[in-house]
């Protein structure tokens, strides 16, 4: 079935909002730094998942795993444990972005299905196909750098399902090549699960304005009128040759939803939402709009057009308030 | 231990290349990977320049590694790689999973990059039944976290590590040179060739940070190693690579060849020809930009 909506699940609750306004997946990880996003309060632990589990089968939908973080050595069995747990628990499928992790799953649960995480970088066929015959990979998630001719060359050269970014908080760097965060506060998505940890975070009222720092470093300084979201490096305003500016990229969302026609079209296997660390509340409205467009997308592609009220209603919800088409439009690159 | 000289990562003239790559050939380096890993739009050299002086830099007895690109994103980018691979001359460094299946397939060794993202004993023990006999840890992983490794580490296996330059941090599929000069990256005008070393980022508070190097975004401090050759030793590090600047290059490899001898001024030597300060936060297991204070100021 193509364009499957799998949607973010921090908590319970918000996998319960999920799959109730239409999810037809839900992605969660454990209460640790196997997957990245490692926030305090957040995911899941057994006796969580196991209800999560059982809420979404009895309704017909599926629970992927998140197990997406690169195992550190000396802790190696943290992520094995997780698999194991996994496995035990009947998830529909693992995330994963280890090689070593894969190989490990691939011997000790044949029949468990593999997902290649985003955070796994692989951005051509070459390398989808390499996880594919190494360790049976079902489904890849694209890192949200190709343009969407790129993606289709990718789809049309292999048999692995390929899941695309559709919503939700845009990370402008290929995905697991990215270690900004570590450089300014020593922990980053692939090793510690996080990006601009909260803890490494400060907020200081000075005379000329509200600054946000990350482990000291200034990312911005906002005016009176400015909305100050949250610190994520790639986000700040930063002086380039005597000009201060979001040198990397604004504060903005990714927002694909005129392009899902053409993404039908080239067999794009689903779409994924981002937020597992946004509310109920939140992924309730997000899977409400998704829903009912991809139902509409399916419905009559070419006459396909996006609802003023849908893209309002996302809009509220946007970083920024604004959203872009990303890398997937040629011209934003 | 010995010293690699790491891949060029910013854009150069092709006469400022050729002529790096000329002197380099006397300069006490066991080895140079070369190759456009950066950035596609990179045309000066193309693969047969590259070829070229990869000839002239093992006929003056150095080892030659093909470099590959890390961000693959056409199946033009597809193209160059599989003629790397099949060229069959020269070792040749995977920087990504689709280089991984090629070499693979190819049946000969390479070296694992340090952009596979190879965190743990398991993941190198895959790579190595692949046929990597060489690999580089990401540059975040610090000693600590190398030395758990290598306990486990599969046998025969040479392990490099990236000890001086600015680190490369990232990569995106924009290009921050071409937006900041509020170009499309398609009509970039090769803006990089106006910055040999990158383009110097800061905060708003005017402290260096980052540097922009086209797809690429490096720290603005240099990571250096040269105070840690002791516990580099310790750990079976074979060799250390050193990324190319545009200024000095000679210096600071005859600096680190000097500090191996066991010269101990080498270290404030090298202080003066480095392109911005001093940070080793990564390998003591702390932020990246962060510098280690018990050692030179």
């Amino acid at each position: 079935m193509p364009l499957e909506l799998v949607c973010p699940a921090g908590s319970l609750m918000a996998l319960k909002a999920a799959i109730d306004n239409g999810a037809d997946a839900v992605y969660m990880g454990f209460r640790d730094n196997t997957n990245a996003r490692a926030f305090p309060g957040l995911n899941f632990d057994d006796a969580q998942a196991a209800e999560g589990l059982r809420y979404a089968h009895d309704r017909g939908r599926k629970v992927l795993l998140a197990l997406n973080t690169y195992p550190q050595s000396d802790t190696w069995q943290r992520w094995t444990g997780a698999v194991d747990r996994a496995a035990k628990l009947g998830m529909d499928a693992v995330i994963l972005a280890d090689a070593g992790l894969m190989r490990y799953a691939v011997k000790h649960y044949p029949a468990l299905r593999l997902h290649l995480s985003v955070q796994g970088s692989a951005t051509s066929y070459e390398a989808v196909n390499f996880y594919r015959e190494h360790f049976g990979v079902q489904r890849a998630v694209l890192p949200r750098v190709l343009s969407l001719p790129q993606v289709e060359n990718v789809v049309k050269n292999t048999p692995v399902e390929i899941e695309l970014f559709g919503f939700g908080g845009l990370c402008v760097m290929v995905e697991g090549r990215c270690l900004l965060s570590s450089y300014c506060t020593g922990e980053s998505p692939n090793s510690a699960g996080v990006c601009s940890p909260a803890k490494s975070v400060q907020w200081k009222e000075t005379s000329t304005g509200l600054e946000s720092r990350l482990n000291g470093v200034l990312l911005d300084r906002y005016g009176k009128d400015e909305k100050a979201g949250y610190p994520t490096l790639c986000k700040g305003r930063f002086e380039v040759s005597g000009e201060t500016y979001y040198a990397l990229e604004e504060p903005t969302s990714l927002n694909t939803l005129d392009l899902l026609p053409e993404m039908l079209k080239m067999g794009i296997a689903a779409i994924k939402i981002e937020g597992r660390q946004r509310s109920p509340a939140y992924v309730t409205q997000v899977t409400r709009v998704w829903r009912a467009a991809i139902d509409a997308v399916k419905k009559n592609a070419e006459s396909f057009v996006p609802a003023p009220g849908w893209m309002a209603e996302l809009n509220k919800l946007s970083e920024g308030q604004s959203h872009t088409l990303g890398a997937y439009h040629r011209p934003w690159k | 231990m010995n010293l690699s000289l790491g891949p060029l990562l910013y854009y150069w003239s092709r006469e400022d290349t050729f002529a790096f790559y000329e002197s380099a050939a006397d300069w006490p380096v066991a080895r140079v990977y070369l190759g456009e890993t950066v950035c596609s739009r990179r045309h000066l050299l193309r693969l047969p320049d590259w070829l070229d002086v990869a000839g002239k830099l093992a006929a003056a007895g150095k080892e030659v590694v093909l470099s590959t690109q890390t961000l693959i994103e056409s199946e033009s980018d597809l193209k160059v790689l599989r003629k790397i691979v099949r060229d069959g001359r020269f070792l040749v460094e995977a920087n990504e999973w689709g280089a991984v299946r090629l070499l693979s397939e190819a049946k000969v060794p390479f070296v694992a990059g340090p952009t596979l993202n190879i965190y743990n004993p398991q993941t190198l023990d895959v790579l190595a039944a692949l046929g990597a006999r060489r690999w580089l840890p990401p540059v975040e992983v610090s000693r600590s976290a190398l030395a758990a490794l290598l306990d486990h580490a599969p046998a025969g296996m040479e392990t490099e590590v990236f000890a001086y330059g600015r680190l490369p941090l990232a990569y995106s599929a924009r290009c921050f040179t071409a937006r900041h000069y509020n170009l499309p990256k398609d009509d970039c005008q090769f803006r990089c060739l106006d910055h040999p070393d990158g383009l110097p980022l800061a905060t708003r508070e005017g402290k260096p940070f980052l540097t922009i190097n086209g797809i690429q975004t490096q720290s603005a401090g240099v990571y250096n190693l040269i105070d840690e050759l002791p516990s580099l030793r310790e750990l079976g590090v074979a060799c250390l690579r050193l990324s190319p600047q545009s200024r000095h290059m000679e210096r600071v490899v005859k600096a680190y060849d000097a500090a191996l001898a066991g010269d101990a001024s080498a270290a404030a030597g090298l202080a003066k020809v480095m392109p911005g300060a001093s940070v080793d936060g990564y390998w003591h297991g702390r932020a990246g930009l962060e510098h280690d204070a018990t050692q030179h100021g």
